[in-house]
């Protein structure tokens, strides 16, 4: 990763521009120690504490707040609705900007308005979150949101329906939008992996005598595996962190009956509202961080162990 | 013969989807854009995609009820506009001094920045409120912009570009004139990585104005609040049936970003890029 000159003995000029470095990397250093590394660190002494309500300091209270959450239901019900959001989110996400990016990529369909296309679907990526979120709590509002004119004007669906105040359709309208505001950039990742793949690779595989499809699956995909776990380690981390959609679509407690409170909005309801528990909160941000790391380990054993051995390696 | 009328079909299967997939990624917005245009009444009255002609009176339904729009984006746009310069100055400022100069833990802090990027922020978001409420920073602009000072992902961004782009006798030649360090990177490195710090300021940028959750927690006066704060009042029971007014918010906070992005689409999805890809 550090390229550059490899200077063995530094002579007195050397040396003295050198030393600027320091100069150069101290801004980012004392700003990163200031707000990221003791933050980090205090949230971590906050989780082992008890401070909670007005309370201004507070007093080490050991393993007490993850004892608690290792039991707490809600925690784990949040966990479980994180990972359903981001499920039914991601995988379509996938899906859907594959097989959009085989077609763009592919110079035989010559496709015309991809460019539009491409910039379109992408455009939701860099809309406010938050704004996202009351939009479409107004356009599946109840009763005269439009989607549900749409439903009853047009489709001839007799009576409208209450959609945030039913599980299913408000879990599903959560991870809609996720996939509506990350699937283009997904796309945009994919195509300029098969972009970068080699052409000759399939100029010689199509002399072989391989078809379309063949090319696809023996050629595309699997050398489109690492952009692909980079964008699921990366959809993985931002999904469990997921907070805006689901806090503002409902009413900030992620009803309907908590089934889209995600760990990040349990974290802010432990905070900032009602008892005010910000070491209780501390434990299920950690908590939170411990199982993302877990899972990325997770991800990234099963990528290698599916990853083709190279040729010539042993068996 | 056969084969030709099925690469036909097939394209004519692939552009339907097209259209569909454009539709899905644009109509929500379009929607918007329309009632926002229309009375409440016309929104009750059924769903069209043409526009109407009372935005004005949204925009004064809006307003009357304490809906400070311009005072929130100014704020937005105080925040946002500081942050970035910070961020994309001194990220090439780091990546720059961890490229061209050999000292003592250059590796550690490289290791930092590429573990910090890995790490979720909501880790250290608890720690970070209480250390803001400790040091009487909560209800300022200080905690929403200073610490875009340590972007690591930008660092590494503009570390990947100058590894690409950078000639060392360039500093040589610049050395040699007499330019003193920082006078070599203001006035002639900062130049030369300007494509790299276009795209990361778009990026830099619209991450700061997109942002809701940190002044949420941190900023309490309304005169204070950024756009997407004013917006989420929009849910609150002043506007529970004014849904013009409602639209009209939703899209004063939108359409800025989306005029930007109908200038610079070539240039922000190249941008995305750039980085992630290697030759």
């Amino acid at each position: 990763m550090l390229g550059g000159i490899q200077v063995k003995r530094q002579t007195g000029m050397q040396a003295r521009i050198n030393i600027h470095g320091y100069f150069f990397c101290l801004p980012f250093v004392v700003i990163f120690l200031l707000f990221n590394l003791w933050p980090t660190l205090y949230t971590f002494l906050l989780g082992f504490g008890d401070l909670r309500g007005l309370k201004t300091s507070f007093s080490f209270v050991g393993l007490a707040n993850f004892k608690k959450l290792v039991n707490d239901y809600n925690f784990w019900e949040a966990v479980g609705n994180t990972f359903i959001l981001w499920g039914f989110n991601f995988i379509p996400q996938l899906g859907i900007a594959l097989l959009f990016a085989i077609w763009f990529t592919d110079v035989k369909l010559r496709l015309k308005g991809k460019g539009v296309f491409r910039a379109l679907f992408y455009l939701p990526n860099l809309l406010t979150a938050a704004s996202v979120a009351i939009l479409y709590r107004s356009l599946f509002g109840y009763p005269l949101g439009p989607v549900n004119q749409f439903l009853m004007n047009v489709c001839g669906v007799k009576e409208a329906f209450n959609f945030v105040r039913n599980v299913p359709a408000s879990r599903a309208i959560v991870s809609f939008i996720q996939w509506w505001m990350w699937c283009g950039q997904t796309l945009i990742l994919l195509m300029a992996g098969i972009t970068s793949i080699s052409p000759s690779l399939y100029e010689s595989a199509t002399i072989d005598g391989a078809n379309d499809w063949q090319c696809t699956w023996k050629i595309t995909i699997p050398l489109l595996r690492p952009m692909m776990f980079y964008i699921l380690i990366t959809s993985m981390v931002g999904g469990m962190q997921m907070f805006e959609i689901p806090f503002l679509l409902t009413g900030m407690h992620g009803e309907p009956d908590y089934k889209i409170r995600t760990t990040a909005v349990y974290m802010y309801n432990m905070a900032f509202q009602g008892r005010n528990d910000y070491s209780y909160a501390a434990a299920i941000s950690i908590g939170m961080f411990i199982i993302t790391i877990i899972l990325a380990y997770i991800i990234n054993a099963g990528v290698k162990e599916r990853a083709p051995r190279k040729r010539g390696e042993a068996a | 013969m056969e084969y030709k009328a099925k690469r036909t079909i097939n394209s004519a299967i692939i552009y339907f989807l097209m259209v569909l997939f454009a539709l899905i990624a644009v109509v929500p917005v379009w929607i918007m854009l329309v009632n926002a245009t229309r009375t409440t009444a016309q929104i009750n009255s059924g769903l069209t995609l043409v526009p109407s002609t009372h935005a004005l009176d949204n925009w004064r339904i809006l307003t009357n009820r304490n809906f400070q729009i311009w005072q929130g984006f100014k704020n937005s746009a105080i925040v946002s506009l500081c942050s970035t310069v910070l961020c994309v100055y001194f990220s090439a400022l780091t990546a720059y001094g961890i490229h061209v100069y050999r000292f003592a833990g250059r590796k550690i802090l490289w290791g930092v920045i590429m573990v910090l990027i890995m790490l979720p922020s909501s880790l250290s978001f608890i720690g970070f409120y209480q250390f803001m409420a400790k040091v009487h920073l909560t209800n300022s602009f200080i905690p929403l912009i200073i610490p875009s000072i340590a972007a690591a992902g930008t660092v590494l961004f503009m570390k990947q570009y100058l590894d690409s782009v950078l000639s060392f006798e360039l500093i040589e030649t610049s050395r040699i004139d007499g330019a003193g360090e920082f006078l070599i990177f203001n006035r002639v490195i900062l130049p030369v990585v300007q494509p790299a710090i276009a795209t990361q300021a778009i990026f830099a940028f619209v991450g700061s104005w997109n942002n809701f959750m940190t002044p949420f927690v941190l900023l309490s006066s309304t005169e204070k609040y950024t756009l997407p704060m004013l917006v989420q009042m929009l849910r609150g029971d002043i506007y529970r049936t004014e849904y013009g007014g409602i639209y009209l918010g939703i899209a004063v906070s939108l359409v800025p970003i989306i005029v930007f992005y109908a200038f610079m689409s070539r240039y922000i999805i190249s941008g995305l890029t750039m980085g992630s890809v290697k030759e």
